[in-house]
């Protein structure tokens, strides 16, 4: 039997990205892939005649430019289209719109409150700083407060350089804000609502925290270090979907020579003597690897597929303990035609953008307080799209395909395990909401995929339908994540690697974890390393 | 016009302890009080007549160098209670009673053995945090007198919890409480009880992040020489205000009650006096606040003498309380089930009862089952109570400070919301009672000048603390403003009848270094 130098367990994004990176560095590289497709939460699915789905991950931003040059997406067929901003329809049946260009949104926010307009600006400068400081970091092992190895006191100290090259007051101002609520800081610029309420969202998506949690200011730095083409903070679609992205990862992986072997998921790593020498498939196959790297997230890769008895106890606590509540759900609509939501002017430029409801902090925490209680949200909050305004390549000309990602939806309902009739419920309730704002909505739908965590981790393999594979708290972040102690990617198990969301810097649809763990690889084989030190991003 | 070297604004204990240090020196002091007496939070009042009472109700972090310091023993500081068992309420009667590491009753064999060791872990947290409780904070700047060799011990003695509980340390310190609490323990009684003790004076959830290092600030404390011990001082919390004022008497401060400052007076950009409500005016060379910065600063300074952006920050600083003071006469002694009156009893059953009750005020609205602690005073002495009757004092969590529905009906529905959660765990109470107060957040701001009747005179929160305390530019107790200096429980490390931040403010400034 053949054996390979890396077999990586799971063709997600960041499983693709670390794949490629070994493949390019001369390596032989098997991909193992329970479903029969690759790409984790990042497909284009064809789940309706003539319509193509983004039915997992929907936009793109995160996506680290630096690993899109490297292995040469675009040559791979990765197009990323921008959008240009949105709308929140509030309750009154006015609406707030958004746009990614600054001045345009502080003409619109002018419109609401002048005051808050002007704060505005402080607000982005601020909160830009934070995200520049941020930014190089997520390219970077994390280093291990605990040992004084010279690479750990190295890192350190970078990130004390990084910290002093700030003022005095630039760095209180950054420790507060890591550790404030959104609402809390945001209340420190403005005062309208809905304004607030707009700015929320990126605090919010993917997390099982409020807009009134502390911590929840952190998060939206997450979704704003991202770019598209350089626009620090913008976001686009991927042509084609998301799955656009892995299977430009696919074709870059294969072209470097790389193997993919779908249709089978992982029984078991293979471990002797404290060390992973392969992976036994469901089917009956075994791959022999001078490694294994799993993209799968933490909980799965070594309560699932690991035994027991290879971990020291203390590492299975922890790993226990590891924090992955789901927190959303997600609509997958085939419509008819466009939905005219009664706000809106009609051919609005708000429809290509990301639409909201949730027009103020206190309605987007109530539907935080229900998910605390086992419940999705009565009045949930969604981020809408509809990426065939901009892509009509997805769908038959004049139909649309809509996304719409929802928060809050527990991991189960009441401690047991959502059924088929609250995942039906749930759906009504997300179609009702809408509805509201856009009457005859419902005529226009041919059909709907509902996903619940439980769908999340039936299909894409994500505990408890968490999209970041756990929590983005301080606890688990940076060299807590996913456990202190393990935050390099490696695990108590030689040759044994862990390369997905679940690893530092988290998730979003970013590579940047696969290829942090991909050059740990390669810093330890000491083998032709073709990864620079993403060291300068800015 | 009287003229001093110091003048200490606010008699609550930190500025008690804060006058008593800086009179130690040999300097002339005064000290200026707008009620009738002295103490603050530890003010002693009757809320009916013959049922003393006070704003705080339990003595647990009064600073060990104040009470040796104004030596609070030889004028009267004593003890009726050293060591208060904790007491988990059960409904149905099996209670669980907490005294530090030690769990009793009811089915405590569950539990006990991984909460001494989650116990024992933070406590350590806690022992290496304590030290900074009586630091200047440090700056986050090189070449500005930071004591770095002390900052380096300190440092140096978290590094040596060992390499297990420094990882540990570094994840949990932001952590929530409500996952460690569930991650470790299975016991409702128990986890809600920690939970409540997280939250307690706080304005957030046992879910929210960052409410783990607020238990640990409760477990920094020590009283009567016993580390994280609850105790409760003879005489009420009164007896302990009388004390720090025969100290502060005998240290040669002039004490002037009613005497309500209305203006901090400035000249040459400097604070040099203040005038009081009555017109009279007091000079000195500093002038010290130990009430809220915000009233400091905002009202009493006022915009012409500070910067705007420093203002900006001390008017958003959060100074949201949500803790209820429900105080209530009783015909005859309480049946909370066969609990032991004379420990701490505590109506807080699991984690989700304190979250959902915290729920609730994030809207402005009062909780339907509001979660507790409970003091009866008059099971421990007499002088509580008239003779055969009963005292309860509780505080209530959590309340709206800015409640929707104004305040008036939010504090009936408080009260209302209090005794039905009451008769669940004592039945037959509400028959009991002669007497009920009732103190919302609002009512509290208004009795003791507490900014949004937060204790703490400004939220402890993780971004309010330490060097972030009230304000960056304001946390080493000297404010922007030459001559004029913070004292209060606005300022590290935080307020609880406590004199900590009065005691290290005194010394910051008798140190020279700071302020101009």
């Amino acid at each position: 039997m053949s054996r390979h130098d890396t077999i990586i367990i799971g063709g997600g994004h960041n499983g693709l990205v670390a794949a490629s990176y070994l493949a390019r560095a001369g390596q032989s590289v098997l991909v193992v892939e329970k479903n029969d497709w690759v790409g984790g939460a990042a497909v284009s699915r064809s789940l309706y005649p003539g319509f193509t789905y983004s039915n997992c991950s929907y936009v793109s931003s995160l996506f680290r430019p630096e690993i899109m040059r490297d292995l040469e997406l675009p040559k791979y067929g990765l197009q990323i289209l921008p959008y240009e901003g949105g709308a929140v329809l509030t309750q009154d049946g006015g609406y707030l719109a958004t746009h990614r260009n600054h001045d345009a949104n502080r003409r619109e926010f002018a419109r609401h409150s002048p005051r808050d307009a002007e704060a505005y600006d402080r607000y982005s400068r601020d909160v830009m700083r934070h995200c520049r400081f941020i930014r190089p970091l997520l390219m970077r092992t994390p280093p291990d407060p605990s040992r004084l190895r010279p690479r750990d006191l190295g890192e350190l100290a970078y990130l004390g350089r990084k910290v002093f090259e700030m003022s005095e007051r630039q760095i209180y101002e950054m420790i507060r804000f890591w550790t404030m609520s959104i609402s809390d800081y945001l209340d420190e610029y403005f005062e309208n609502p809905v304004i607030k309420g707009y700015l929320a969202v990126s605090a919010i998506i993917g997390t099982a925290l409020g807009p009134m949690s502390p911590g929840s200011a952190y998060v939206l730095l997450h979704h704003y270090m991202g770019d598209v083409d350089g626009n620090v903070g913008a976001w686009g679609f991927a042509r084609g979907g998301m799955g656009a992205i892995t299977q430009a990862l696919k074709n870059s992986f294969e072209d470097a020579g790389g193997e993919i072997r779908a249709g089978s998921g992982v029984a078991r790593v293979l471990v002797k003597n404290g060390r992973a020498y392969g992976v036994a498939l469901e089917n009956g196959d075994t791959y022999m690897g001078n490694r294994i790297v799993s993209n799968m997230d933490v909980k799965r890769t070594f309560l699932k597929h690991v035994d027991e008895d290879d971990l020291p106890g203390d590492f299975v606590r922890q790993v226990k303990n590891f924090k992955i509540r789901g927190s959303s759900g997600k609509l997958n609509i085939a419509l008819d035609a466009a939905p005219k939501f009664t706000a809106l002017p009609e051919g609005a430029p708000m429809y290509r953008g990301d639409l909201h409801f949730t027009d103020s902090i206190e309605r987007m925490e109530r539907a935080y307080d229900d998910w605390k209680a086992g419940h999705f949200s009565r009045d949930p909050f969604q981020d809408m799209m509809i990426p065939t305004m901009i892509d009509p390549t997805m769908t038959p000309p004049g139909k649309h395909f809509m996304s719409c990602f929802v928060q809050y939806a527990p991991p189960k309902i009441e401690g047991r395990d959502w059924s088929d009739a609250d995942r039906d419920a749930f759906g009504q309730t997300v179609i009702d909401q809408i509805e509201d704002y856009a009457p005859g909505f419902k005529n226009l739908i041919l059909h709907a995929e509902v996903r619940t965590p439980r769908e999340l981790e039936a299909e894409v393999g994500l505990t408890e339908g968490n999209i970041f594979q756990g929590e983005l708290t301080f606890d688990q972040l940076l060299f807590n994540r996913p456990v202190p102690g393990y935050a390099q990617y490696r695990s108590p198990i030689k040759d044994l690697w862990i390369c997905g969301s679940s690893t530092h810097p988290g998730g979003g649809v970013m590579g940047a974890p696969g290829r942090n763990a991909a050059a740990e690889i390669l810093r330890e084989t000491r083998g032709p390393n073709q990864i620079s030190d993403a060291y300068a991003v800015f | 016009m009287p003229s001093f070297n110091h003048i200490v604004i606010g008699a609550g204990p930190n500025g008690l302890a804060c006058a008593t240090k800086l009179a130690q020196t040999g300097a002339r002091v005064c000290l200026l009080e707008a009620g009738a007496a002295v103490g603050g939070g530890a003010a002693g009042y009757e809320f009916a007549p013959g049922y003393p009472t006070s704003l705080a109700h339990i003595l647990h972090a009064l600073d060990t160098r104040v009470i040796s310091g104004m030596g609070l023993e030889s004028h009267g500081l004593a003890y009726v209670s050293r060591d208060l068992d904790t007491v988990a309420l059960s409904e149905d009667g099996a209670h669980l009673t907490i005294n530090g590491a030690a769990l009793s009753g009811d089915g405590a064999k569950a539990d006990r053995a991984v909460y001494e060791a989650l116990h024992a872990k933070l406590s350590e947290f806690a022992r290496v945090l304590a030290p900074f409780k009586a630091l200047t904070p440090p700056r986050i700047a090189r070449g500005v007198g930071n004591p770095m060799v002390k900052l380096a011990q300190l440092g140096w003695g978290i590094r040596r919890l060992g390499r297990a509980n420094f990882r540990e340390f570094l994840r949990m310190i932001l952590i929530n409480v409500a996952d460690v609490l569930e991650d470790d323990l299975s016991d409702d009684r128990l986890r809600g009880a920690l939970a409540f003790d997280a939250t307690l004076g706080a304005w957030l959830g046992p879910r929210s992040p960052n409410s783990l290092i607020l238990l640990l600030n409760r477990l920094a404390n020590s009283a009567a020489g016993k580390a994280a011990a609850l105790t409760l001082p003879a005489g009420g919390m009164g007896a302990v205000s009388a004390a720090m004022q025969k100290a502060a008497e005998a240290a040669g401060v002039t004490l002037h009650c009613n005497s309500k400052v209305a203006q901090i007076l400035v000249q040459n950009d400097r604070a040099c006096g203040v005038r009081l409500e009555n017109g009279d005016t007091y000079m000195a060379q500093t002038i010290i606040s130990a009430i809220s910065p915000k009233t400091t600063l905002l009202d009493l300074v006022g915009p012409a003498h500070l910067d705007t952006e420093f203002l900006r920050r001390i008017r958003s600083a959060k100074s949201r309380g949500a803790a209820a003071r429900l105080h209530l006469a009783l015909k005859s002694a309480p049946d909370f089930r066969g609990a032991d009156l004379k420990s701490r009893l505590l109506v807080a059953p699991g984690v989700n009862a304190v979250e959902n009750a915290f729920n609730a005020v994030k809207y402005g609205e009062v909780p339907d089952a509001p979660v507790m602690e409970i003091t009866l005073p008059s099971a421990h002495e007499s002088g509580h109570a008239p003779e055969g009757k009963h005292q309860l004092s509780a505080i209530v969590q959590f309340a709206p400070h800015a409640p929707k529905d104004g305040l008036e009906a939010a504090r009936a529905q408080m009260l209302a919301n209090s005794m039905a959660m009451l008769e669940r765990f004592a039945p037959g109470i509400g028959k009991l009672v002669d007497h009920a107060e009732l103190l919302m957040p609002q009512d509290i701001e208004a009795r003791f000048g507490m900014v949004g009747g937060n204790w703490h005179h400004g939220e402890l929160a993780v971004e309010n603390m330490l060097f972030l305390r009230p304000t960056y530019d304001a946390a080493q107790y000297a404010t922007p403003l030459p001559g004029l200096w913070l004292a209060g429980a606005g300022s590290h490390p935080g307020g609880g009848i406590s004199g900590a931040a009065g005691w290290n403010a005194a010394t910051r400034i008798l140190s020279g270094k700071g302020g101009a």
